[in-house]
C-alpha cells in the first residue's frame, strides 16, 4: 500500500533565495507526523506547497499513490488536504454551525437545508469528541481553544485525508492543549494523517509517532519519535556551521544606559530584566511569538507597559512615548519595515530625516537641498543603491530599504538602538554590511539590543545573549557561556535548571 | 520632498491637474461661441470669484485628506459660519473682528472633529458625517430657520466677493480673490516645506511609521482638523459676502465639491499624497466647466455629468498609468 502522502525532493526558490532545497517526506495513513525546524527552515513554504498556495519548482507530491498537484488552496482542500493556520480563519459573527459548514452548505435550489446542515455540524463535532459545543453560539463568544476546535471540525466536514496543523498550541493553555491532543488521537484512529508543526519539541514527542527535521530548506533527519531523543533532534535542528564572517573589533563596555526591571506588557512580555551598557551588543533570541517584539515596543513607548520600570541613562523613565524616547536618544528599528518601519511612498530623503528635521531646516522650513545632501551622505555611508535621494523607498530592494530604516537611527544619532530582526528578508551582502555597521556603532560607544531568530548571527555579533520563551527573558549571559543547544533548548521551553555559579 | 525631476512619475503627477486645466481651456478655445465669451477679462474675473469658496475650503480639506482623513462637515460649517458672520455684523463688529471670530468659530468645529476622532479612535468619515448634521442644525437654530440680513451692511465684508465693479475688465479683482491667492501661496509652503507639513504627509502615508518616528500623531491630527475648520470658517465669510446674507440652508453638498477639487488636484483618499496648488487648480477647473456650461446654455444636469466624468478621469489616470507601465514592462 502506498503511503498516504509522499513528498519527493521538492524544491522552491524565490528569486535568489532558496526556500526548499530537495525536501522529502512520507506520511502513512493515520500517522501523526511532526515537522520540526527553526524559523526560516522552510516549514511554512513546504506547507504552502502542500496547500496549493505555491507551486514547487521541482520534485513531486503523491497522495495515496496518485500524483497530487494542487493549483490553489481550494483544490487542495477538495483533494483531501486541509490546513489549519496559526491565525484562525473563522467568521466571528456567524454561529458555530454556520462556520463549520461555511462554503459547503447543503443546499437544494439555492436554499440552505438547515436540518441537514445541523446534522452535519453535529456529526463533525461528535467526531472530534466535542458534542457539547453550542451550535448556535457566535464564534466571537467562544474561547480561542474552542474556536480552534470549530476550525478542526470544519476541516473534518471535507473528509480530509491529510490535516496540517501549524503551531496549534501557541495560544492554548495546558488543559486545552491536552484536550487538543485527544482530538488529534481520535482523528488519527479514524485514519486521518496529521502533519503537526510546532516549536515545542516536548509536544511533538507527546503527540507524534514520527518526525522530520527541516534545516535550511532540506530534510536533514526523519525517524520514529520513540527512538529519538530530544538531544538528537536539537542537534539536527542546529547542526550548521557559522559560515558568515562576523567582524568584531575590540569594544570597551561602559556605564549602564538602559535598565529594565520586571518589564511586562498587557499580554506579553511577562517578565523582562535587562541591563544594557554603552558599547555592547546584547542579543535576544527566541521563537516567533515569544514576546521579543512586544518587549521592544513596550520599552520604546509604543505599547502600554503594565508592570516594571525602565531607566534610560540612569534616569527613571518608565512611562514614555516614542517622541520622548527619541528625544532621549533611544531608537527602534521595526521588524516590519513595510508595514511600520518606512513611509513606502515617500522619498529616501524624507524617510532618513523624519525623526530629526531640525538640521535640514532653515527658518522653520525644510530645505530640499539640505535634506538631499544629508540623505546622500547617509546613502553613501550605508552603500544604498537608489537612483536618487527623491526615489520613493518602496521602489528599493529589501536590503536597501532596511539600510534606510537603519540610516534614520544614525541620522537621529540614537545612542541606544533597539533593533528588531534587522536582517530579516534581506540578501547576504546587505546582512554583512549591517553586521559591520553594528560592530562600528558599538565601537563608538553606542548600545544595541539585537533581536533575532537566526542564532548564528547572534552568536557572531553579540557580547551577551538572553533567550525569551513565552514572555520571559532568561538570564543574559556572555556568548561564551552559551552553547547553541542550550539556547535552543531554552527557547523551546526545555531549559535545564542551571547551577547558581553560572 | 524635493522638486520632482522633469519627466519622472512624480513630475507627471504634479503637472497632471495643470495639464487637465489646459485641456479644458483648449476645448473651450476650439468652440467659437465659448472662445468669444469665456476668455474676456470680465468673465474670467467671474470664474475666479466663483472659485474662491471651493478653493479656500479645498485648502483645509487638502490637509485633512493628505493626513489620511476626510471632513464631510465642510458644507455645513460654511453655512454655519455665513450665519455667524451675519450675526456678528448685526451686532456691529468691525471687519477684523467679524473675520477673526468667524474663522475661530469654524476652527472650534474642526477642533471638536479632531478631538472626537483622536480621543475615541473613531473613523473620520463617521464623526464628520455626524458633525455635518450638527453644524447644519446649529446654523438653522442660530438663524431661526431663515436667512439673516443685517440691517446695517458692513461694506468691507460685502465687497470681498463683489465683482460688479467694472464688470467688463479683469482688474480690479475682488479682495476675496486676492485673499484666496495669498492663502494658497502660504498654505502651499506650509504643507510642502514646514515640519508640520512633512508630518501631515508622514501621518497620511503610514500612521504607524509616524508614531514610530516620534510624531505626536493625535496632537497633529487635532491641529489638522482645527485648521481645516478655520478654512471652512473663512469660506463661510466668503459665502456670506457672495449672497450678502447669512443663509443656514446654503452650501448643501459643498463638501463634495471641495473633495472633488482636492481629488482632481492629485490627492489620494488613502492619504499621503496631494498638494495645495493642485487642489486650487482643481477648484478653478470645476468653476471653468460650470461657467462654460452656463455660457453654452447647457442645463444644470449636463454640468453635473461633465464634472462627474472629470473626477473619474482625474483619479482614473492614477490607476491607468501604472497599469500601462506594467503592461509595457512585461511586454519587454
Amino acid at each position: 500500500m502506498p503511503p498516504r502522502l509522499q513528498i519527493d525532493r521538492v524544491a522552491k526558490r524565490f528569486g535568489p533565495t532558496v526556500a526548499l532545497d530537495g525536501v522529502s517526506l512520507e506520511v502513512a495513513a493515520g500517522e501523526v507526523h511532526a515537522l520540526i525546524g527553526e524559523n526560516g527552515a522552510g516549514k511554512s513554504t513546504l506547507m504552502k506547497v502542500l496547500s496549493g498556495a505555491h507551486r514547487p519548482d521541482a520534485g513531486s507530491l503523491t497522495l495515496d499513490g496518485q500524483p497530487f498537484e494542487p493549483s490553489d488552496p481550494l483544490h487542495a482542500r477538495n483533494s483531501g488536504v486541509a490546513m489549519i493556520y496559526q491565525e484562525l480563519n473563522l467568521a466571528p459573527d456567524l454561529s458555530v454551525e454556520e462556520n463549520i459548514l461555511l462554503g459547503r452548505e447543503p443546499t437544494s435550489f439555492g436554499w440552505i437545508k438547515r436540518g441537514e446542515r445541523r446534522r452535519l455540524a453535529k456529526r463533525a463535532l461528535e467526531e472530534i469528541g466535542q458534542p457539547q459545543m453550542p451550535l448556535d453560539a457566535p464564534i466571537r463568544s467562544l474561547t480561542i481553544a474552542q474556536q480552534q476546535l470549530v476550525e478542526i471540525a470544519r476541516a473534518l466536514v471535507g473528509e480530509p485525508r491529510v490535516l496540517i496543523m501549524d503551531e496549534p498550541t501557541s495560544s492554548l493553555t495546558q488543559v486545552d492543549t491536552e484536550n487538543l491532543f485527544g482530538v488529534i488521537e481520535r482523528m488519527s484512529q479514524c485514519g486521518v494523517s496529521v502533519i503537526y508543526i510546532s516549536h515545542f519539541l516536548e509536544e511533538c514527542q507527546r503527540v507524534a509517532s514520527r518526525y522530520t527535521v527541516l534545516r535550511d530548506g532540506q530534510s536533514v533527519g526523519t525517524g520514529a519519535m520513540a527512538e529519538a531523543s530530544l538531544e538528537q533532534i536539537i542537534q539536527l535542528m542546529v547542526g550548521r556551521e557559522i559560515d558568515e564572517i562576523y567582524p568584531r573589533t575590540s569594544r570597551s563596555v561602559g556605564e549602564p544606559v538602559l535598565e529594565l526591571n520586571g518589564v511586562a506588557g498587557l499580554a506579553k512580555p511577562s517578565c523582562v530584566n535587562l541591563t544594557l551598557r554603552a558599547g555592547e551588543i546584547v542579543g535576544v533570541f527566541g521563537l516567533v511569538g515569544a514576546g521579543r517584539t512586544e518587549t521592544l515596543r513596550a520599552v520604546f513607548g509604543l505599547d502600554r507597559l503594565a508592570k516594571g520600570s525602565v531607566s534610560v541613562f540612569s534616569q527613571e523613565a518608565t512611562r514614555s512615548t516614542p517622541a520622548k524616547r527619541l528625544a532621549n536618544g533611544v531608537g527602534l528599528l521595526s521588524e516590519n519595515r513595510k508595514e511600520e518601519g518606512l513611509l513606502l511612498n515617500r522619498s529616501v530623503a524624507d524617510n532618513l530625516t523624519l525623526t530629526r528635521l531640525g538640521p535640514v531646516s532653515r527658518l522653520g522650513l525644510v530645505s530640499d537641498t539640505a535634506q538631499s545632501a544629508t540623505a546622500k551622505k547617509w546613502m553613501a555611508k550605508l552603500d544604498v543603491k537608489a537612483s536618487s535621494a527623491v526615489q520613493p523607498v518602496g521602489e528599493l530592494s529589501g536590503g536597501n530599504q532596511q539600510k534606510i530604516a537603519l540610516g534614520r537611527l544614525l541620522h537621529h544619532d540614537a545612542r541606544i538602538l533597539l533593533l528588531d530582526e534587522p536582517t530579516r528578508g534581506i540578501d547576504v551582502g546587505s546582512k554583512a554590511q549591517i553586521y559591520r555597521l553594528m560592530n562600528e556603532l558599538a565601537g563608538q560607544g553606542k548600545a544595541i539590543v539585537f533581536v533575532s531568530s537566526y542564532l548564528p548571527e547572534l552568536l557572531g555579533v553579540c557580547d551577551r545573549i538572553g533567550v525569551m520563551c513565552r514572555g520571559e527573558l532568561s538570564e543574559v549571559r556572555p556568548v561564551a557561556d552559551w552553547s547553541e543547544q542550550e539556547i535552543i533548548r531554552t527557547a523551546v521551553g526545555q531549559a535545564e535548571p542551571r547551577e547558581a555559579a553560572a | 520632498m524635493n522638486l520632482p525631476r522633469l519627466g519622472s512619475r512624480d513630475f507627471l503627477k504634479a503637472v497632471r491637474p495643470f495639464a487637465g486645466l489646459f485641456v479644458v481651456l483648449l476645448l473651450f478655445a476650439l468652440d467659437g461661441e465659448l472662445r468669444s465669451v469665456i476668455f474676456q477679462g470680465g468673465n474670467f474675473k467671474t470664474i475666479l470669484t466663483q472659485t474662491v469658496i471651493v478653493a479656500i475650503g479645498a485648502m483645509g480639506m487638502t490637509m485633512v485628506i493628505v493626513s489620511g482623513g476626510i471632513d464631510l462637515s465642510a458644507g455645513s460649517v460654511v453655512a454655519l459660519c455665513s450665519v455667524v458672520t451675519a450675526k456678528l455684523i448685526e451686532q456691529g463688529h468691525s471687519f477684523a473682528a467679524v473675520l477673526l471670530l468667524t474663522v475661530l468659530a469654524g476652527g472650534l468645529v474642526g477642533l471638536a472633529n479632531g478631538g472626537i476622532i483622536t480621543a475615541f479612535r473613531m473613523m473620520p468619515f463617521i464623526v464628520t458625517l455626524g458633525m455635518m448634521g450638527i453644524a447644519r442644525g446649529i446654523s438653522k437654530w442660530l438663524a431661526n430657520n431663515q436667512t439673516v440680513n443685517p440691517e446695517q451692511p458692513l461694506e468691507s465684508v460685502n465687497s470681498l466677493m463683489d465683482n460688479s465693479q467694472s464688470p467688463l475688465t479683469f482688474f480690479p479683482l475682488p479682495d476675496g480673490v486676492w485673499l484666496a491667492l495669498g492663502l494658497a501661496v502660504v498654505m502651499a509652503v506650509v504643507l510642502r516645506s514646514t515640519v508640520f507639513g512633512r508630518y501631515v504627509f508622514a501621518i497620511g502615508s503610514n500612521e504607524d511609521t509616524a508614531r514610530l518616528c516620534g510624531i505626536r500623531v493625535n496632537a497633529n491630527k487635532v491641529a489638522i482638523y482645527a485648521l481645516a475648520g478655520a478654512f471652512f470658517g473663512l469660506a463661510g465669510v466668503m459665502q456670506f459676502s457672495r449672497l450678502t446674507q447669512g443663509d443656514p440652508s446654503v452650501a448643501i453638498g459643498l463638501e463634495l465639491q471641495i473633495i472633488a477639487a482636492v481629488v482632481i488636484g492629485g490627492a489620494s483618499l488613502s492619504g499621503g499624497a496631494g498638494s495645495i496648488p493642485g487642489s486650487v487648480i482643481g477648484a478653478f477647473m470645476m468653476a471653468c466647466l460650470a461657467n462654460g456650461s452656463s455660457i453654452k446654455d447647457w442645463p444644470n444636469y449636463m454640468q453635473e455629468i461633465i464634472i462627474g466624468v472629470v473626477i473619474i478621469l482625474a483619479v482614473g489616470m492614477d490607476k491607468v498609468e501604472p497599469m500601462l507601465q506594467r503592461y509595457f514592462r512585461r511586454g519587454k
